[in-house]
């Protein structure tokens, strides 16, 4: 009886962190937007003609860019998840690089490729064919592809990876092939996955601005944000800011909760943690097609960053020194950024899994749909009458990227804890192991894995952000991103290229570090 | 929550260090992030101010012109700001409107193409817009809208929502074709190899080669001449001319600093900011240094050749232009 009390007052302990890490998620995200609504005093206005528009085609390219993403990522996750090959890990690691750029030197290198003098048009002339225009709907989803299929790979790689080796050596022993591979382990395991995965990007497409003007082509492709950022800057009319912000998180909250009602649990129960075998996978078509499949996908993912490297790197030698100083600025933030993912991360996924409330879950998922136009605007309403922005530029960005990783952190981590929990939770408890006993020694070795994936998100959106770090004026204390978007404002594109070049090894590099970092040691 | 110790050390930390300051008065100048980035003019004329004025000088960097008049309007009277320094004549009607601002109190020898008598706003730069290119790949460039829209050239815009040279083509259309502006964007429509947010991506897709032509200015081709030596860049004169962007620094009614500010925008129209324009903005001076522009800078056009379209005018036209805009080039 006293064991069950302890076991009791433990669970609680866990949901109480839980609960509280979450609320002060909450209150980040939902409080900047009521500051924007409050601070348009009481001018409430309607939504405009051109809204309906944005929010169609806001929604359209979401769901289509979520749909091709999730697609070609399930066969590119196949075949990283049972292929074995020299360089495999790295490549698993690059293969995510083109989520941690940011947007304006992603936008770059797509057209360094894609683009009207980009190496598919020039290799297309060469083969007497005519030229291929990118800008329209079809490049919003080329590009939002471009994003997020390392997103949903990874995703749905842990998804493979999360099933227990002993499946596949008791298939192997019950003589199953490919097909009742597919059908009994990979199928119910996708299942579970993809419509996480799908709701996923579809959310981190909905907050699309510059990308799907670019690539769209014009005022064709306006989405909520670029309407909001209308809202801020064309017509100051902060109620309507605020409202479709509103609308964009209310659309998120939505989208989760069809996510819950179609989305079922695999059951697979626990394993002994061991690399999984696979027999069922050694013909030599399924070797073909799986080399295709990943050779197709690094050269759509890696050449556009191979093209930021090349323009790049004959002017990184000539950057001034203050660029430098900026990235030591931005990897510091970017520390922070990841620091705190990682504590709100945990604090959610092991109270959920301890029998916290869904809320909890869900509002940890909240950053993902915020403007971050809204955002910044409203943590500088909350923070100007209280102290300096400046002084704050960089501790907000720090904060600011921790909450938009988060989302990322729990679908990754979410699971995770679970597993563990069910797996190892109930041996734990019989030993008395609680607290952060618990957390180090039951949780935190069976999810070093997607713990890594997490903080190094993190760490890699806090060093690429030029959202706030804008809106509070920073003053000398210039991020990298911003010191790019000083040089490119200042005509120096050459030089902004070398520092997009910094930018891209300072992101990944951090990612990097982060995601090895938490798959050394790991079973793989 | 009560603040922990350190939050408190911290606050009591930047309250000495505030003590300490309150000997030399600090002037806080907002600008936008081009002006205050190494590149731009900010560092040589805040050191330049603060060898004489006895102060010093917090020159901030926020986005672009639209962003400053956002900024200011969210602080309101509780800005520190002394001096905003980015704003353009198209943002001035509703900076105006505001009324955060004093009149400046500078008797400066403009040398606009226009009369120029606005107590509130100071201009200490100008620009015309045009479409730039390479000469060597394009030798005889469309002279006007309708010869662009005959043409079978591919242009990059930007988008007059979230551009302040966006809205400067806008108004440019739209004060040249009046009530035919719309059918004019509807022929320009399918030049338009697409629209992006800013002026820096723009111009970095136009020299990557995605583009014949881009909007810019006529000072444009001026910094690829100077600092990198490259004679391959012009602008295409129009016979419609060109709207000019005058772009203007203002004092704020509530600046805590009201002497110092003044004597800020004083100098700032002074020949020793004026000499640093042309070559940091890669825009005209408003007040012509005595040594006239940098060798390879290029005249000003002729002073027929730029439109001038008063703040109160561009008010009223933005929107309907805006709508007319977005239906032309949604389709």
């Amino acid at each position: 009886m006293a064991a069950g009390a302890a076991t009791g007052r433990d669970a609680a302990g866990f949901r109480r962190a839980g609960g509280a890490a979450a609320a002060a998620v909450a209150a980040f995200v939902l409080g900047p937007l009521a500051m924007v609504g409050l601070a348009a005093q009481g001018a409430v206005a309607g939504l405009q003609p051109g809204d309906g528009a944005a929010l169609r085609f806001t929604l359209a390219q979401a769901a289509a860019s979520a749909a091709a993403s999730v697609a070609l990522a399930v066969p590119l996750a196949r075949a990283l998840a049972r292929r074995r090959f020299a360089g495999r890990a790295a490549l698993v690691t690059l293969l995510g690089a083109p989520f941690l750029l940011p947007s304006v030197i992603a936008v770059m290198a797509l057209l360094a490729v894609f683009g009207r003098g980009g190496a598919v048009n020039a290799a297309l002339a060469a083969a007497g064919l005519g030229p291929m225009s990118i800008y329209g709907p079809h490049g919003v989803v080329i590009a939002h592809v471009f994003f997020n299929l390392p997103l949903a790979t990874r995703l749905i790689l842990q998804g493979w990876q999360a099933i227990p080796a002993e499946r596949f050596r008791l298939a192997a022993t019950l003589g199953f092939g490919p097909a009742e591979v597919a059908r009994h382990l990979e199928r119910p395991m996708l299942r579970e996955v993809v419509p996480g995965a799908l709701a996923t990007i579809f959310l981190v497409c909905l907050s699309s601005f510059a990308v799907a003007l670019i690539l769209g082509g014009g005022p064709r492709a306006t989405t909520l944000e670029l309407a909001i950022y209308q809202a801020f800057r064309f017509d100051f009319d902060l109620g309507r800011a605020a409202l479709l912000a509103a609308l964009q998180l209310g659309l998120c909250a939505a989208a989760l909760a069809l996510v819950w009602a179609v989305a079922l649990p695999a059951g697979f129960g626990a394993g002994l943690d061991r690399p999984a075998g696979r027999w069922d996978a050694g013909g030599v078509f399924l070797r073909v097609q799986d080399a295709l499949v990943i050779a197709a996908a690094a050269a759509f993912l890696l050449g556009p960053l191979a093209a930021v490297l090349a323009a790049g790197l004959p002017h990184l030698a000539g950057l001034p020194p203050q660029v430098w100083t900026a990235a030591l600025r931005s990897a510091a933030v970017a520390v922070a950024a990841a620091v705190l993912t990682a504590v709100l991360a945990l604090a959610i996924a092991t109270g959920r899994a301890r029998g916290g409330a869904r809320w909890a879950e869900a509002a940890g998922m909240l950053p993902i749909a915020v403007s971050p136009m809204v955002l910044g605007t409203g943590l500088f309403v909350i923070v100007f009458p209280l102290a300096d922005p400046a002084a704050l530029a960089l501790a907000v960005t720090a904060a600011v990227n921790a909450a938009l990783a988060l989302p990322f952190a729990l679908r990754a981590l979410l699971p995770a804890v679970a597993e563990a929990e069910a797996g190892h939770g109930r041996l734990a408890t019989s030993l008395g192991i609680g607290g952060l006993a618990r957390l180090r020694l039951v949780i935190l070795p069976r999810v070093r894995r997607p713990l890594g994936f997490a903080t190094g998100l993190a760490a890699a959106f806090a060093a690429g952000d030029l959202g706030v770090i804008v809106l509070f004026a920073g003053g000398d204390a210039a991020t990298l991103p911003l010191e790019l978007f000083r040089l490119m404002g200042a005509y120096r594109m050459e030089a902004a290229s070398g520092a997009a070049v910094l930018l891209l090894a300072l992101a990944f590099g951090l990612f990097a570090v982060f995601d090895r970092g938490g798959r050394l040691g790991a079973a793989d | 929550m009560r603040p922990t110790p350190t939050v408190a050390s911290i606050a009591a930390g930047l309250l000495l260090a505030g003590m300490a300051q309150a000997q030399t008065p600090v002037l806080t100048v907002y600008a936008y992030d081009s002006f205050v980035s190494e590149w731009g003019p900010g560092p040589a004329i805040r050191a330049g101010f603060e060898a004489g004025c006895g102060c010093s000088v917090n020159m901030l960097g926020m986005g672009d012109g639209a962003a400053l008049l956002a900024r200011l309007r969210l602080e309101g009277e509780r800005s520190p700001a002394d001096v905003v320094i980015g704003l353009d004549t198209n943002l001035t009607a509703a900076a105006a409107a505001t009324g955060l601002f004093a009149p400046h109190g500078v008797t400066a020898a403009l040398d606009l193409p226009v009369a120029w008598d606005d107590p509130l706003f100071l201009p200490y730069d100008w620009g015309l817009f045009a479409f730039v290119h390479d000469r060597t790949l394009l030798p005889a460039p469309p002279q006007g809208f309708a010869e662009l829209a005959d043409s079978q050239l591919r242009i990059i815009i930007q988008d007059p929502r979230s551009s302040t040279p966006g809205l400067g083509l806008l108004l440019w259309v739209k004060s040249v074709h009046g009530d035919g502006a719309g059918e004019m964007w509807r022929r320009l429509a399918p030049r338009v190899v697409t629209v992006t947010p800013g002026w820096s991506e723009a111009y970095g897709l136009f020299l990557n080669g995605e583009a014949d032509m881009v909007l810019s200015y006529t000072t444009s081709p001026a910094y690829h001449r100077i600092a990198e030596d490259d004679d391959s860049k012009a602008y295409a004169p129009f016979r419609e001319g060109h709207l000019m962007q005058v772009e203007v620094a203002a004092r704020l009614a509530r600046a805590p600093n009201p002497d110092l500010a003044q004597a800020f925008l004083a100098y700032l129209v002074g020949p020793e900011a004026q000499a640093v324009i042309p070559t940091t903005n890669w825009m005209y001076p408003a007040v012509m240094p005595d040594g006239g522009l940098p060798e390879g800078f290029g005249a000003p056009p002729a002073a027929g050749a730029a439109l001038f379209l008063a703040p109160d005018a561009a008010a009223a036209m933005r929107d309907p232009a805006l709508a007319e805009w977005l239906a032309a080039l949604s389709r």
